[in-house]
């Protein structure tokens, strides 16, 4: 079981601590884990990306994820710059924070080849509502468990409290519950897809 | 314990396990995270007793090791690039004089142009300034290095700087086993310093010697250099039977045996160029990787006897010397044996990532003849970028 992960979004919306949080639960599973920055000179809003590995065996490279499984975005916007889905594999997944439907995104031409899925999930709707802040970083990580079940929720549930100690209760268990809903809602869009699958 | 942390962090821990007395500190990327996280320690009692002394600059923080170390403090510091530059004067005063000090070198490239990121410009720019330098390959070697690092020093009564790479190894959040107190303690017993400046006892530490005993005293300290080389491998296995686990020493070699060709490289690259090698020898190509953990000393007899038999080298610069051609890959050539061939490249400058495709294809391109022995190759290298500067450079006509 490996997962090699993308993630794009912009200085401060957390998305080296997306990377640590997706290692945290993966090495708390009992697999082995490597979160990467990759670091620019760090403006808010400027675009950022990170990597996190994820294997049943240790890992040694040190080099970024050129050939990603699967690609986080934070910020649907990045989408235009062009280059977020570049090496992405044949069978990868691409998890876009967007409250409209990979159809949608379809039509406004966001291409993936036959056998890469898109998967939506309103992530900064949901953190707005939850944390009263536009921070989607948590919820996206709900939806990589649901999308991938490499990480379980729980795993994520416990990286989060982990990762976050040092905060106020409040503002961990609101980042649990954003997890959980984005998670839900998730598990809810892969399961109607499948009804009309079949 | 087996911890997912940053690199950062667990040398910072690390660090703390070897109870050093003076911590001087000036932050600079990609460094800061370790001095913060010995401020932090300190501050909260876990780091006690300790002296941690903000500095005003680099000058100022080995100024501080200098003292601290010479009245018999444990002392250490943390620098990067142009950091370590400024702290060039002091250097070789800290070697001179015979100071255990460990430093952590978070590599960086130097500028101008300024770049925050990795490479190995700045450790290797003070090559010989008397210190001691070993290369982490992981995060654990890093921490690993650093036990070692304090023992050794106070071992020979020399400085060690242990060299891990910036971002790449100190932002990585990975498992990391970081020791317990009781075994670092039983590893590394209180600092017993030779001599020390006492007010009560007072003793000259760092004479005047003129001409009559200057060499003499040089060399002295290149022969205790380099009789250093036992100690460092003598460390390591003592490490290893304390811990449970190799690290350090003076080479490492990965499936050698047999090799048509070995990747010679220091630091994080060393993983990297495993993982690519074991794709090789899938395809039934016979690679291997040579890995340098302690560049100073220079471990001239084992290299050359690591390499004997084996025809190809490629040596993985992450440094050049400008006006000269490579650093590394220079002292691998007047190491190697007739029979070995030295390729010699530069990849991986001001952060440009060494990635598994470009090393494999390295490998590939030595062993199809692609790649002219003797000259320095610049991998990844936009020739159309660089033609059309040098052909601007010849029409600009000189007033």
């Amino acid at each position: 079981m490996t997962l090699d992960v993308r993630i794009h979004g912009r200085g401060g919306q957390g998305v080296v601590t997306a990377a640590e949080l997706l290692s945290l639960a993966a090495f708390d599973q009992g697999l082995h884990a490597q979160a990467l920055p990759s670091f620019g000179s760090e403006r808010t809003g400027a675009p950022v990306v990170a990597f996190c590995r994820i294997d049943e065996r240790p890992i040694r490279s040190h080099d970024p994820v050129d050939h990603p499984s699967l690609v986080v975005l934070q910020d649907p916007t990045l989408l235009r710059a062009g280059g977020v889905l570049d090496g992405l594999a044949d069978d990868g997944v691409v998890v876009v924070n967007s409250s409209r439907t990979p159809a949608e995104l379809a039509d406004a031409g966001l291409h993936l080849g036959p056998r890469q899925r898109l998967v939506t999930v309103p992530a900064t709707e949901l953190s707005r509502e939850l944390l009263g802040r536009p921070l989607p970083n948590t919820a996206l990580l709900g939806a990589v468990a649901a999308v991938t079940g490499v990480v379980s929720l729980d795993a994520v549930r416990g990286a989060i409290r982990q990762r976050f100690a040092s905060r106020p209760d409040t503002v961990v268990a609101a980042n649990v519950r954003l997890a959980e809903e984005a998670h839900a809602v998730v598990i809810d869009e892969e399961a109607q897809r499948h009804a009309q699958t079949d | 314990m087996l911890r997912q942390i940053e690199g950062s962090r667990a040398v910072a821990d690390t660090v703390a396990l070897c109870r050093p007395a003076v911590v001087a500190a000036y932050p600079i990327s990609p460094q800061t995270h370790i001095v913060e996280g010995l401020s932090d320690l300190v501050t909260a009692g876990d780091l006690a007793p300790c002296e941690y002394l903000l500095v005003e600059s680099e000058f100022g923080a080995l100024s501080a090791c200098i003292g601290a170390s010479a009245a018999g403090a444990r002392t250490y510091t943390a620098t990067s690039s142009q950091g370590l530059l400024f702290m060039a004067e002091a250097l070789p005063n800290a070697s001179g004089l015979g100071l255990p000090i460990v430093m952590t070198v978070a590599n960086r490239a130097l500028g101008a142009p300024i770049n925050i990121w990795n490479d190995h410009s700045d450790a290797l720019s003070q090559r010989d300034a008397g210190w001691l330098q070993l290369f982490a390959s992981s995060n654990q070697e890093a921490v690993d290095l650093h036990v070692q690092a304090f023992a050794l020093a106070e071992r020979l009564s020399l400085p060690v700087m242990v060299c891990m790479d910036g971002f790449v190894l100190t932002h990585a959040m990975e498992e990391i086993d970081v020791p317990d107190q009781e075994t670092v303690d039983a590893f590394l017993p209180a600092f017993a310093p030779r001599q020390w400046l006492d007010p009560d006892d007072p003793v000259t530490i760092g004479a005047m010697v003129g001409p009559g005993q200057f060499t003499e005293v040089k060399y002295l300290a290149a022969r205790h250099q380099l009789a250093a080389l036992d100690d460092v491998a003598e460390v390591a296995a003592e490490f290893e039977s304390t811990f449970g686990r190799a690290s350090g020493g003076l080479l490492q070699p990965y499936r050698t045996e047999d090799a048509e060709v070995v990747l010679v490289a220091m630091g994080s690259v060393l993983g990297t160029a495993a993982d690519v090698v074991d794709g090789l020898r899938d395809d039934g190509i016979a690679a291997g990787v040579l890995g340098i953990t302690c560049y100073r000393p220079w471990p001239h007899d084992e290299l050359h006897d690591a390499l004997r038999g084996i025809p190809r080298a490629v040596v993985v610069n992450r440094a050049i010397a400008v006006g000269a051609g490579s650093i590394l890959g220079r002292d691998v050539r007047l190491t190697a044996p007739p029979t070995t061939e030295v390729h010699d490249v530069v990849m991986g400058l001001g952060g440009r990532p060494v990635t598994r495709a470009g090393l494999r294809q390295l490998v590939l391109d030595v062993l199809h003849g692609r790649l002219e022995p003797g000259a320095l190759h610049f991998v990844d290298l936009d020739e159309t970028i660089a033609a059309s500067e040098l052909a601007r450079d010849e029409e600009v006509a000189v007033p």
